[in-house]
C-alpha cells in the first residue's frame, strides 16, 4: 500500500523552480531515503509535504486520498510527523512537557501530563524509545534530544515520519542507535521519509531511494540494487572519485605547537581543557569529535578570535600566552591563515559582494589600498582572479556573497585564505553543506597546500573526511585531546568510541607527538 | 527554512516602494483633512505652492533640508555600524555651542575664511565629543547606545540652559541668548550670495552651509563605500562575529563610527548659528535630529536617498507652515500629524507592502528559469 505519493509537484520562488514535476512513491511501513546535493530540492519537497510551502501545482496522496496541506497542522492532521535538522525543543521543559507541547488537552496540565506519560510508556514498550522523561530536554545529550523530537512526532498520531538530515550532530553509536529504532518503527507499520546527503546511511538503513538533482527527481532505486558509486553519479550528474588520492606526507619543521591550552568561557567551564599539540609543514593533523566538544573555541584561540585562558601557542617563533595574547589579525600577519567551521556566521559577509568578502580579514593589506581610498579595480581583479584559480561559479565579482551556492561560497573562503600561501592553514569543517562535486575540489586543494609544505590542522564531524585527508587523527572530547590514531589503524569505530570516550582501550590524555602511534606513523613517512 | 524569496528589481525596492508608502500617508492624511471638513486636494495645493511655489517658499524648504541631510547622514553612519544614534538632537545642539563659542571668541580677530573652516571642525569636534561618550559605555562597558543617546539628549539640553542662563547670556538681557556675532562669524545667506553675481532672489534663511551638506553627502558616501574604514564599519553593522575572525576590533569601530555620526550631526550648528541666527540661543535643533532618524529610514542609509528624503520633509516642514497659515482649521498640530503619518508609513512601516510587492512581481515575471542556481532552505 502506498503511503505517500506525490505527483508532478512543481515549486518555484521567483525565477528559481526548486521543484519540477517531481513524482514520488513511497509504501506504507518502508524506510525510503530521498537523497541529493545542496539545493537539489529535498527540503523543499519535504517542506511542501510538512505544509510550510504550499506547492504551485500537483497533488499530494496521504494512503492514496488527495490531500492538500496547507499548515503543519493539517500535515500532523494527515499523520505526517517531521524531525528537523535542528531541534525544536524547550530546553527548560521537561520532556514530557516538551512533547505535549501544542497538545496539552485543556487549560490545566495535569491530565495532559497524565495522559502523554501513559502514551509516553506504551511508546517506550513498543518501539523500544526510552528517555527520561522528567529531565528536563536542554540537558539531555543530542541523540536522546532527536528522540523526543521523534517521540513528540509519534504522540501525535504520526504514522509517517520524515527526518531531514538526522545524522549531523551524532556520533557513530548515536547514529547506529537512531538507525534500530527506525526500523522498530518500521515493523510498527510507521513510514519513515530520510533526507540525507550522506551516501552510507542510505545504503545502511532505506529499504529504497529516490535521488533528486537540480529540483527534479532524476532515479528511484531499491537501495539493495544499487551502490553507493551509482548514486553519487546519480547526485552530482557525473562520475565522482569518493577516495581521496594522495602521497605520503613529508613533514617538515613544526609549525604551531601548542602546550597546555585551556579556554574558559565566561560561565567558567573550561571548553578547551588543557590541550597540548603540535602540526608540522607538508602534514594534516585532523582533530575528530562531536561537533560542541571543543573545537570550535580550540580553532577561534589558534586563530586570535578568543585570547587563551591558560597555556601557550607558538607560531613561528612568537609565542602566545595569556598575558600576551594576540588578535585574528596579529595572527594573520604571522602568515596564519583560517578557514572558519561556520561560513554564514563568520567566514563571509552575507550582505557583502563577493570581492568584498574576498578580502575580509586582509582588507588592510596595501595591495587592496590607496593612501586613503580603497583600490576597487584591484580588489575585483584580485577576486576575479581567485574565482577563476578555484573555479567558483559564476566567476562574478559583483555577485553578492549570499547569492553563492554553499560550495562556492566555500571556495571562496578557501581561495581567499590559500591565496598567501600561509605557514599554517586552519580549516574547520571544509565541506558541511558543500556538494559532492566541490567536496572533491576542496580535499585536493587541501592536500595540495599540504604538499607545497602548509602545515594544515583540519577540524571536521565527518570522520570519513577526517580519515581520508590527516596524516595523524587526535580525538577531542569534552575539551581534552583523548587519544591519537594513525589513520591506517583509523576506522568509524575505534574513532566514534574514543569521540563518546566510551572506549574499552585507556587511551592516555593529551598525547602529545611522541606516542607509539605517532611514532609508526613518522616511521612510515 | 529561510524563505527563499526572490529578489525585487532595484527599482521597485528603492524607487517605487517609498512613492506608494508616502501616497498611502497622503491618503491617510487627506481622510483626516476630510474628517475636519477641509478640502484635501485644496491641501496639498497649499503645501505643495507652500514647499516649492515661491522663491521664499523655496529658500526655506532647502533651509530644513540642509539640517535634515546632516541629522540624515549622522543616523546613517551610525546604522551602517549596526547602531541606532538617537542623540542626533542633544550632538547637533553641542555642536551649535561649539560654533557659538568659536565665533564669540574669534569674531573679532579673525576673517569669515578662517572662521568658517575653524567652525566647521569646531562643529565636528564638539559633535563627536558628545557622540563618544555614549559610545564609549556602548563599546565597553554594554550600556546600551540608544538609551544613553537620548539621556544625553536631555543632558545637552540642561547644559545649554545652564550656559546660556548663567554664562553666555548677553548682559543686560532678559532672553536666554548671547550677543549677535560680528559681521565676520555670519556666513552669507544664499540672497546674499546671489546678489554678488547681480542676481536677485528673495531673503530666506537658506545660506551657504546646503553646499557643505552636499558635500557632506559625497564624503559619507566615499568614506562608507570607499575607504577602508567604512569597509570595517560595514563588516560589523553586517556580521560582528566575521568583524572579530577579520581582526577588527568592534569596539574601535563603534567609537569610530559613533564620533562621525556625532560630528556630522554638529553641522546642523553650522547652518544653525553661524548661518541664521548669528548669535547662541536655545532650542534652535529644533527636532531635526528625531527627524533625522525619518529620513535616514526613508533614505535605506544611502546619501542620495537621503538627500530625496531630506527634501521631502523640508518641504513637509515648510508647506505645512504654510498649510497651517491658510486653513485656519488645520492647525499647526496636525501638521505635525501628517509629518508623523509620512514617518509612520515610510519609517516605521517601510516594509508593510514589500511582501505584497514581492508576490505581486513574482506572479509577473515567473518564468521557468534554470533551477540549477537556486539556493536550498
Amino acid at each position: 500500500m502506498t503511503a505517500i505519493e506525490l505527483r508532478d509537484i512543481n515549486k518555484s520562488f521567483g525565477p528559481v523552480q526548486a521543484n519540477r514535476n517531481v513524482a514520488l512513491k513511497i509504501n506504507k511501513g518502508t524506510i525510503h531515503g530521498i537523497i541529493g546535493e545542496n539545493g537539489a530540492g529535498k527540503s523543499t519537497l519535504m517542506s511542501i509535504l510538512y505544509g510550510f510551502y504550499e506547492a504551485d501545482s500537483g497533488d499530494i496522496l496521504i494512503n492514496g486520498k488527495i490531500t492538500r496541506i496547507r499548515s503543519s497542522n493539517e500535515a500532523i492532521g494527515a499523520g505526517i510527523g517531521m524531525v528537523h535538522q535542528h531541534f525544536m525543543l524547550v530546553d527548560p521543559f521537561t520532556v514530557v512537557e516538551n512533547v505535549m507541547l501544542g497538545a496539552e488537552g485543556g487549560a490545566l496540565l495535569n491530565k495532559g501530563i497524565d495522559k502523554a506519560r501513559e502514551e509516553l510508556e506504551r511508546l517506550e514498550r513498543e518501539y523500544g524509545l526510552d528517555v527520561p522523561v522528567d529531565s528536563l530536554a536542554g540537558d539531555l545529550p543530542v541523540g536522546l534530544q532527536q528522540r523526543v523530537e521523534i517521540l513528540k512526532a509519534l504522540y501525535r498520531g504520526a504514522e509517517i515520519l520524515i527526518l531531514d538530515e538526522p545524522t549531523g550532530v551524532l556520533t557513530p553509536q548515536e547514529t547506529d542507535q537512531l538507525f534500530r529504532i527506525l526500523k522498530a518503527l518500521k515493523d510498527q507499520g510507521v513510514t519513515v521519509v530520510l533526507i540525507t546527503h550522506k551516501l552510507q546511511e542510505i545504503m545502511a538503513v532505506t529499504d529504497s531511494v529516490s535521488v533528486m538533482r537540480g529540483g527534479e527527481m532524476v532515479a528511484h532505486r531499491t537501495t539493495a540494487e544499487t551502490s553507493k558509486e551509482e548514486l553519487a553519479e546519480l547526485m552530482v550528474g557525473r562520475k565522482v572519485l569518493l577516495k581521496v588520492d594522495k602521497k605520503d606526507s613529508r613533514p617538515g619543521e613544526t609549525a604551531l605547537k601548542v602546550e597546555g591550552l585551556s579556554v574558559i568561557d565566561s560561565d567558567g567551564i573550561a571548553r578547551v581543557d588543557n590541550v597540548s599539540l603540535s602540526v608540522r609543514h607538508g602534514e594534516i593533523l585532523g582533530i575528530a569529535g562531536v561537533s560542541g566538544n571543543g573545537q570550535s573555541e580550540l580553532l577561534k584561540a589558534l586563530s586570535g578570535i578568543v585570547p587563551p585562558s591558560r597555556g601557550r601557542i607558538e607560531l613561528n617563533g612568537t609565542v602566545v600566552t595569556p598575558e600576551r595574547p594576540l588578535d585574528a589579525r596579529q595572527f594573520r600577519d604571522l602568515n596564519l591563515a583560517h578557514v572558519p567551521e561556520d561560513r554564514h556566521r563568520m567566514g563571509l559577509v552575507m550582505a557583502f559582494d563577493a570581492d568584498e568578502s574576498a578580502i575580509l580579514g586582509y582588507h588592510r593589506s596595501a595591495a587592496y589600498n590607496g593612501p586613503i581610498l580603497m583600490n576597487r579595480t584591484a580588489i575585483i581583479e584580485d577576486c576575479a582572479q581567485k574565482m577563476a584559480d578555484f573555479d567558483v561559479r559564476p566567476p562574478t565579482p559583483e555577485l553578492k556573497s549570499a547569492n553563492f551556492s554553499g560550495g562556492n561560497q566555500q571556495k571562496i573562503v578557501l581561495a581567499r585564505e590559500m591565496a598567501r600561501k600561509p605557514d599554517v592553514l586552519l580549516v574547520g569543517q571544509p565541506t558541511r553543506g558543500v556538494d559532492i562535486g566541490a567536496i572533491e575540489y576542496i580535499h585536493k586543494n587541501l592536500i595540495a597546500m599540504r604538499d607545497a609544505g602548509t602545515a594544515v590542522l583540519l577540524v571536521s564531524v565527518e570522520l570519513e573526511e577526517i580519515m581520508s585527508l590527516s596524516d595523524r587523527i587526535l580525538v577531542m572530547f569534552e575539551g581534552r585531546i583523548v587519544g591519537e590514531v594513525a589513520p591506517e589503524n583509523a576506522d568509524e569505530r575505534t574513532l566514534g568510541l574514543m569521540m563518546a570516550n566510551a572506549s574499552p582501550v585507556s587511551y592516555e590524555q593529551a598525547s602529545g607527538p611522541g606516542t607509539a602511534n605517532s611514532l609508526t606513523q613518522e616511521a612510515g613517512a | 527554512m529561510s524563505s527563499a524569496s526572490a529578489k525585487l528589481p532595484r527599482w521597485v525596492d528603492v524607487g517605487l516602494i517609498p512613492l506608494i508608502n508616502i501616497l498611502l500617508a497622503f491618503i491617510a492624511s487627506g481622510l483626516i483633512i476630510l474628517l475636519i471638513g477641509e478640502d484635501p486636494i485644496e491641501a496639498v495645493r497649499i503645501l505643495v505652492w507652500g514647499a516649492f511655489g515661491t522663491e521664499e517658499g523655496i529658500g526655506y524648504t532647502l533651509y530644513y533640508t540642509t539640517n535634515f541631510i546632516f541629522t540624515g547622514l549622522a543616523v546613517a553612519v551610525a546604522f551602517h555600524t549596526g547602531l541606532f544614534n538617537i542623540g542626533g538632537e542633544g550632538q547637533a545642539y553641542i555642536g551649535g555651542l561649539g560654533v557659538g563659542l568659536a565665533c564669540l571668541l574669534l569674531d573679532g580677530s579673525l576673517p569669515l575664511l578662517l572662521i568658517l573652516p575653524i567652525s566647521i571642525a569646531v562643529a565636528a569636534i564638539f559633535g563627536a565629543a558628545w557622540a563618544y561618550i555614549p559610545a564609549y559605555l556602548q563599546a565597553y562597558r554594554g550600556s546600551h547606545v540608544v538609551i544613553t543617546t537620548i539621556m544625553f539628549n536631555f543632558i545637552a539640553s540642561a547644559l545649554m540652559v545652564y550656559l546660556l542662563v548663567n554664562v553666555l547670556i548677553q548682559p543686560g538681557q532678559m532672553s536666554p541668548e548671547s550677543r549677535e556675532f560680528a559681521p565676520s562669524a555670519q556666513l552669507p545667506f544664499m540672497h546674499e550670495a546671489f546678489a554678488w553675481f547681480g542676481v536677485e532672489i528673495t531673503r530666506s534663511p537658506l545660506n551657504l552651509t546646503i553646499f557643505w551638506a552636499l558635500i557632506c553627502c559625497v564624503l559619507v558616501w566615499t568614506f562608507i563605500w570607499r575607504t577602508r574604514w567604512g569597509y570595517e564599519i560595514r563588516t560589523v553593522g553586517f556580521n560582528e562575529t566575521a568583524a572579530v575572525y577579520a581582526g577588527i576590533n568592534p569596539k574601535k569601530i563603534i567609537i569610530l563610527a559613533m564620533c562621525v555620526s556625532g560630528a556630522l550631526a554638529g553641522f546642523v550648528g553650522l547652518n544653525e548659528i553661524l548661518g541664521v541666527h548669528h548669535r547662541l540661543l536655545l532650542n534652535f535643533t529644533a527636532g531635526y535630529g528625531f527627524t533625522g532618524i525619518a529620513v535616514s529610514l526613508m533614505g535605506r542609509n544611502h546619501p542620495i536617498g537621503i538627500v530625496l528624503a531630506s527634501l521631502l520633509f523640508g518641504a513637509l516642514y515648510q508647506g505645512g507652515a504654510e498649510l497651517a497659515f491658510d486653513m485656519p482649521k488645520i492647525t499647526r498640530d496636525m501638521v505635525v500629524v501628517i509629518q508623523g503619518l509620512v514617518i509612520l508609513f515610510s519609517g516605521a512601516l517601510a516594509f508593510m507592502i514589500k511582501p505584497g510587492m514581492e508576490r505581486l512581481f513574482l506572479r509577473l515575471f515567473s518564468n521557468a528559469a534554470r533551477p540549477d542556481t537556486m539556493t536550498e532552505a
